[in-house]
């Protein structure tokens, strides 16, 4: 029974998570920025910019200049979080790919960092005045419900190993549209509970700053307003004015 | 980060920190409120005269068409993750201690709105994401609040996602405008501009007399005939500057300064008195199509005189609109000869001269003064200058050390693109709020006291018109005389030596 709930709850997570996201990346690709407003320091072409972004979403550039411990434990949770994910490949795949394989190990211990980051997040949030007063509730929870995720997984890991065989052709079968029997066991259904939780939340929460990076005019915009005009579609649709000054207003 | 262990070992004891954190303090500045503008001043603009009756459901629906007229407003809205990198980086925060003025608090004033009407969460669990109703106190809020940021993007920088704090304050000002709440220092000036060409109110005659005016005391500080030209048709360049140049100082000198240059550099160039005024305040109160008015004048300037260049005097704010807006506002400038940067900054021809050699200086005629930069923030974080990245800050230095024998950097996190604003820009460099200018400027004036202590810095220069007001005003309040701020053109007047000039014989 809890299998089936379990299956339909992924499904359903699944697409909202797809969906969602998706519609939120259309949103922001389709309204347009009427003005050139890249903010220093802003390259001046194309390529610069593939640079600069690709130095924000790696190693957080700008949090680095601006915030050395939200910079720290921001990347560990994040660094650590990818690792745990991609080690994660191995439940969906089969043969499971040579460098899911590679990875197992470190992904196994970057769940350590990933919790020591977030509770460095959470810790900041509660004693830094600055941060406890831009905090709403929904702040503090989302970061309780990442590290749910990382602690429950970590104890099926190092504490009570549950039967991962089981929960591996849950999810191939899932991906082939066929329903297979989930281990009942507490840390499993607390574990993916929370996971789709997340998913599901995902697009309309502020987990959307993943996508939502990539369309901010100040970091991704090319610096040449000069060289060439910018114009947006609804600004090119403004009334002309005239050309040369009218013969009343000369002085 | 902040240099707190300045002040341990063989490192120059600091006088005061400008990134000292100030105590929280709710409600410190809740009072400095910004005189509201009169119905008069707003509807020139196209804005309701007084608050409506229906302000509210206005209002609402102003957010959502902002948000489908400008990404970064909604992508800004959405991405914000509280992570808090961008509190302590506003210098009305540190300077007042009021927790609204951290730059992410400031933006939850509206945010909270947005996510209350326009969000899933905020719809259905507004107590778990902190939305609120949009009532007469959050109106308020919004009014006081947004009039206590500069629009000076250090807290873009700052932020991992680039969220800029400025389009959320310009955004509100144009909500405020549209139900009729305007302030009276911007729409009143922009009344004026679209009266009279300027933010003085200026007409053509006192324009001509007063340059006539500077134009004597031209010749007797040189013994030559240095042009101010205005209304010259056909001339090669017309010159945009912001009209504090003619009457206020130090921004006169700083056109005398140009005046000089252009004179040695043998160009023909003019003023114009339909587009006597470089700042564009349109900019200030997020409005498209105002800005789009304030710009316009200048193309139509130059089509009317048949000028082939624009060039851009000192003048910050007018710098991001000429730099980043004036292309997509009045553009295309296809009229204008495209061998030269359109617009170009008076730098950027100041810098061509001295690397080509036609000027003659006499550093010397500097050397009373011991001199800093402060980098204007619409200059330093809105704009370029130049061929090369960061020409917007390499430039004004170029042509400082070129006139100057004594020159001194800032505290590095208080410059270039991490400068601090001077505390009166953005549509703030008004009386009424004069407390919070002060306040405001606290983290630049102690960047500066600490150079003048190590160094000896007597005196900063700027480029920006704005600037260079409020550091008149606000210096003695820090210890200097309010003449301790210059131009970077007026360097360049000191230092210049014309052809055939002759300096006034010293009476005493
Ligand atoms: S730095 Fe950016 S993401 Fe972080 S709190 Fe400030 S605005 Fe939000
Ligand atoms: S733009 Fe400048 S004044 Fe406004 S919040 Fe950011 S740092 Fe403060
Ligand atoms: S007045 Fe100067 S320092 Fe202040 S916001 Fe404007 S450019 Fe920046």
């Amino acid at each position: 029974m809890l299998s089936i709930v379990y299956a339909v709850l992924f499904y359903v997570a699944t697409i909202l998570l797809v969906v969602g996201t998706g519609m939120k990346i259309l949103k922001y690709a389709r309204t347009p920025a009427p003005l050139k407003i890249p903010v220093s320091p802003a390259p001046r072409t194309r390529r610069g910019v593939w640079m600069r972004m690709g130095r924000e979403v790696l190693f957080f550039q700008s949090l680095f200049k601006s915030n050395r411990w939200i910079w720290i434990f921001g990347m560990l949770f994040h660094w650590g979080m990818l690792l745990v994910l991609l080690r994660h490949l191995r439940y969906f795949t089969q043969p499971v790919w040579w460098w899911v394989e590679l990875i197992q190990p470190i992904g196994v211990y970057a769940s350590f960092a990933m919790v020591l980051g977030l509770g460095g997040l959470l810790f900041r949030r509660i004693f830094v005045n600055r941060i406890r007063y831009i905090s709403d509730p929904s702040d503090y929870l989302m970061l309780l419900l990442i590290i749910g995720i990382a602690v429950t997984g970590m104890g099926m890991k190092f504490v009570m190993p549950v039967d991962i065989v089981a929960i591996k052709v849950f999810f191939l079968g899932l991906m082939r549209f066929q329903i297979n029997e989930l281990p009942m066991n507490i840390g499993v259904l607390l574990h993916l509970g929370m996971v789709a939780f997340l998913m599901i939340i995902f697009p309309i929460s502020k987990l959307i700053h993943a996508p939502g990076l990539f369309f901010a005019p100040s970091r991704t915009q090319v610096d040449n307003a000069r060289e060439f005009r910018h114009l947006s579609a609804w600004a090119s649709q403004l009334p002309p004015l005239p050309e040369g000054i009218p013969k009343d207003e000369k002085g | 980060m902040a240099p707190h262990d300045m002040n341990t070992g063989d490192a120059p004891k600091i006088v005061g920190d400008p990134f000292k954190m100030p105590d929280l303090e709710c409600g410190a500045s809740v009072d400095t409120n910004t005189y509201k503008a009169a119905p008069e001043h707003n509807e020139p603009l196209g804005f309701p005269g007084e608050l409506l009756d229906n302000w509210q459901e206005v209002a609402i629906a102003k957010i959502g068409e902002l948000a489908k007229k400008n990404r970064a407003f909604q992508v800004y809205l959405d991405t914000c993750v509280k992570c808090g990198a961008c509190t302590d980086k506003c210098h009305y925060f540190l300077g007042t201690g009021d927790p609204k003025n951290m730059p992410v608090a400031r933006q939850d004033l509206l945010r909270s709105v947005y996510r209350r009407y326009y969000t899933y969460a905020g719809k259905y669990f507004p107590w778990l994401v902190g939305a609120r109703d949009l009532t007469r106190e959050v109106l308020d809020e919004w009014y006081t609040y947004y009039h206590q940021c500069s629009q000076c993007r250090r807290c873009s920088v700052a932020c991992p996602y680039g969220i800029d704090t400025a389009e959320i304050s310009m955004a509100a000002r144009e909500i405020l405008d549209s139900v009729g709440v305007g302030q009276k220092y911007c729409n009143e000036i922009i009344a004026k501009l679209k009266r009279t060409g300027n933010n003085l109110g200026l007409n053509p005659k006192a324009l001509r007399a007063t340059l006539e005016d500077l134009e004597e005391d031209l010749e007797e500080e040189t013994g030559l005939e240095v042009k101010l030209p205005l209304d010259v048709q056909g001339a090669d360049i017309l010159l945009i500057t912001p009209s504090a140049d003619f009457f206020a100082e130090p921004q006169i000198d700083g056109l005398l300064g140009y005046a000089k240059v252009f004179h040695a550099a043998g160009v023909s160039w003019t003023i114009s008195s339909y587009a006597s005024e470089a700042a564009n305040f349109g900019m200030f109160i997020g409005s498209y199509e105002n800005m789009r008015e304030v710009s316009w004048r200048i193309r139509q300037a130059a089509k009317d005189l048949g000028v082939k260049r624009i060039i851009f005097g000192e003048c910050g704010h007018a710098w991001r609109v000429g730099y980043s807006f004036l292309n997509t506002l009045a553009g295309p400038f296809d009229f204008l000869d495209q061998s030269y940067p359109i617009p170009q900054h008076i730098l950027e021809f100041t810098m061509d001269e001295i690397d080509k050699g036609t000027l003659k200086i006499d550093k010397s005629r500097n050397d009373e003064f011991v001199m800093t930069f402060h980098d204007s923030c619409n200059v330093a974080r809105g704009s370029s200058m130049g061929r090369k990245e960061g020409g917007q800050f390499d430039l004004p230095r170029q042509v400082i050390k070129a006139v100057c024998n004594n020159f001194h950097e800032m505290e590095r996190d208080t410059t270039r693109e991490n400068t601090f604003c001077c505390g009166g820009g953005g549509g703030l460099l008004t009386d009424d709020l004069m407390d919070l200018r002060i306040k405001g400027a606290k983290p630049r004036m102690t960047a500066l006291q600490q150079v003048t202590k190590d160094h000896g810095v007597t005196h900063m220069a700027a480029i920006c018109a704005i600037c260079k007001s409020q550091f008149t005003k606000v210096m003695p309040k820090y210890g200097y005389e309010m003449d301790s701020i210059l131009s970077v053109h007026q360097l360049v007047s000191n230092a210049i030596i014309l052809d055939g000039q002759v300096d006034p014989v010293d009476e005493d």
